[in-house]
């Protein structure tokens, strides 16, 4: 079931943010975002999932628009985990997981353990969530995702504040949901990151794509001096390529 | 039923029995009561305790309830401005009393309080037609907005209540509103109790239905979309419950404060922290507090009963202060 950018276009206060993008996400894969700050791809995640009108286009779920989806099934079927939201109250790490049942309104025993088991917060369950380290904090906020069971998760920055060996353990874990059928799409800032991992890649510019494709068509040098302005080239060997930038 | 609820409804068992036997006159069942005491229990003791109760819940379940939606915990029912919409309602009748019609003129001071809280209600479904979108990702400015839009019609209650305070036709008058509003229960009878009960209960069932939406909130409000929350329906659930438990209570009793803002601290150390567990349990312990509070100020040996409004904001203030520097310390 494919998730569909059809000429979308978003404002955000008043601005326009997204200009006319067409995409298509297919599950089972990764699609990374990129681009530069401003770039709208905050934006654009967040009309994907629904939570943002689109003033012109539309976003399309297997076919069927996301707009006249009702916000319960469309929550059913999307997952949104935003870039380090605030947790209003100090609660264990289990309810909070417990969270991402709600659009089913059930217990949702079996996801929740999963859910739980994939991301190994077993130790963490009855932690409350102010004693978390960064790691963890991100772990149970995509515990909170997974336990929804979507059929896409859409992330915004995931990795934002994470050290190095965190970062590659929670794309590890999207990768599984992907490898699981589940579609993912995520807002990346690191472009080495989306180039190793991502299926397909995506580059935002002022609100338009301006490249899209395998990683390695996204994200030559040039596209990466024509969108952020800056000289670079891909080092190593496919797989573990590193981003060298220099003047 | 959970844990706290569980303490709150003993504490209410101990509390109901105390609250009907205490008083100028003490009740006492086995020795020789005074000989009217049957009359003081059924139709003075009871209802004032029935209806302490279940003021007492109203603003227990509405604090917590509000403290959930602006994920705030020194939020408080009267943060919307519709207790003080209801006072202005009820400071009215002492001016357009003659205008009532002669068969509701007992009613007049509740049934204008709660067409102030009703047309405090409706002023807010309009500014939250304006202020939230379902769809606008926080263009339409959301939570904040709202609430700062809730403290103005907050402040332009209290400036006409005041107004109407001043312009008080005889000194009387200005005594009887000044006493009115500080709250309180004394002499209250069955009557009032059949206006406020039924209100305040489908008040606090309209925020039961409310609390998983709340729970949702817990993760901010793009999070609590993407969890399927139709805010615009949320915070509808939410002036009508506010509306339905505080307006009634600001009807029969006058102004009572602080016990929405201080109960739910009170209940959220014993529970998962959630809003919605916090909502039945804030209730009962409202209701403790206030129907503590008023059996207190009866037995206190001071020349005229002290109000109750002022006990609680005696009690409430210092809390608050104390609140306020555990915070500073992060320990909340």
């Amino acid at each position: 079931m494919n998730l569909v950018a059809d000429h979308l276009t978003l404002h955000r206060g008043g601005r326009p943010v997204v200009a006319g993008i067409s995409a298509a996400f297919e599950p089972g894969r990764i699609t990374a975002i990129v681009g530069p700050n401003g770039a709208g791809k905050s934006s654009l995640l967040l009309g994907l999932a629904g939570l943002l009108e689109a003033s012109d286009g539309a976003v399309t779920l297997g076919g069927e628009s996301l707009a006249r989806l009702h916000p319960r099934l469309r929550a059913q079927a999307i997952g949104y985990l935003p870039q380090s939201p605030d947790i209003a109250w100090d609660v264990a790490v289990e309810a909070l997981v417990a969270l991402g049942r709600l659009p089913w309104r059930d217990r949702g025993t079996t996801a929740i353990e999963a859910a739980v088991a994939v991301l190994d917060l077993e130790a963490l369950r009855h932690r409350p969530v102010s004693q978390l380290s960064g790691g963890e904090r991100a772990r149970v906020l995509l515990a909170r995702v997974l336990a929804g069971e979507p059929r896409w998760i859409l992330a915004d920055e995931p990795l934002a504040a994470l050290d190095l060996a965190h970062q590659l353990a929670l794309v590890s874990h999207l990768k599984a949901c992907a490898a699981a059928g589940q579609g993912v799409v995520v807002v990346l800032h690191d472009l080495a990151i989306a180039m190793n991992n991502a299926d397909h890649v995506l580059v935002l510019k002022d609100g338009r794509v301006a490249a899209a494709g395998a990683p390695r068509e996204a994200l030559t040098p040039q596209i990466i001096a024509h969108v952020w302005g800056v000289t670079a080239q891909w080092l190593g060997e496919p797989g573990r390529l590193g981003l060298v930038t220099g003047v | 039923m959970n844990r706290a609820s569980l303490i709150f409804a003993a504490l209410l068992a101990v509390l109901v029995p105390f609250s009907l036997l205490a008083g100028r006159v003490w009740v006492l069942p086995l020795a020789d009561g005074p000989p009217n005491y049957a009359l003081i229990l059924a139709e003075l003791r009871a209802p004032r305790a029935v209806l302490a109760i279940v003021i007492g819940a109203g603003l227990g379940a509405a604090g917590a309830a509000m403290q959930g939606y602006l994920r705030n915990p020194l939020a408080d029912p009267g943060l919307f401005g519709i207790a003080p919409m209801a006072a202005l309602g009820a400071v009215a009748s002492f001016w357009l009393g003659a205008l009532v019609p002669p068969a509701l003129a007992a009613w007049s001071l509740p049934l204008l309080a709660l067409t102030g809280a009703g047309l405090g209600m409706a002023a807010l479904a309009l500014i939250a037609g304006r202020t939230s979108s379902d769809a606008a990702g926080g263009a339409g400015g959301g939570i904040a907005l709202f609430t700062l839009a809730g403290l103005m019609l907050a402040s332009l209650a209290g400036a006409l209540t005041a107004l109407a305070i001043t312009l008080a036709p005889n000194p009387f008058a200005l005594s009887e509103i000044v006493m009115w509003l500080n709250g309180a229960l004394t002499d209250r009878s069955w009557r009032e109790v059949a206006l406020a009960a039924p209100l305040t209960l489908a008040g606090i069932g309209v925020l039961a239905l409310a609390a998983r939406s709340l729970d949702a909130l817990t993760l901010g409000e793009e999070a609590a979309r993407s969890l399927g929350v139709e805010p615009r329906r949320l915070l509808v659930m939410l002036v009508a419950g506010v509306g339905l438990t505080v307006g009634a209570g600001v009807a029969v009793a006058g102004i009572i404060g602080f016990v929405g803002l201080v109960v739910p601290h009170l209940v959220r150390p014993l529970t998962d922290r959630l809003p919605s567990s916090l909502i039945l349990p804030s209730a009962l312990a409202g209701a403790c507090l206030v129907l503590a509070a008023d059996s207190i100020v009866r037995i206190l040996p001071l020349v005229t009963e002290l109000r109750l409004g002022i006990a609680l904001s005696l009690i409430g203030a210092p809390f608050f202060g104390w609140l306020l520097l555990r915070m500073r310390k992060g320990a909340l």
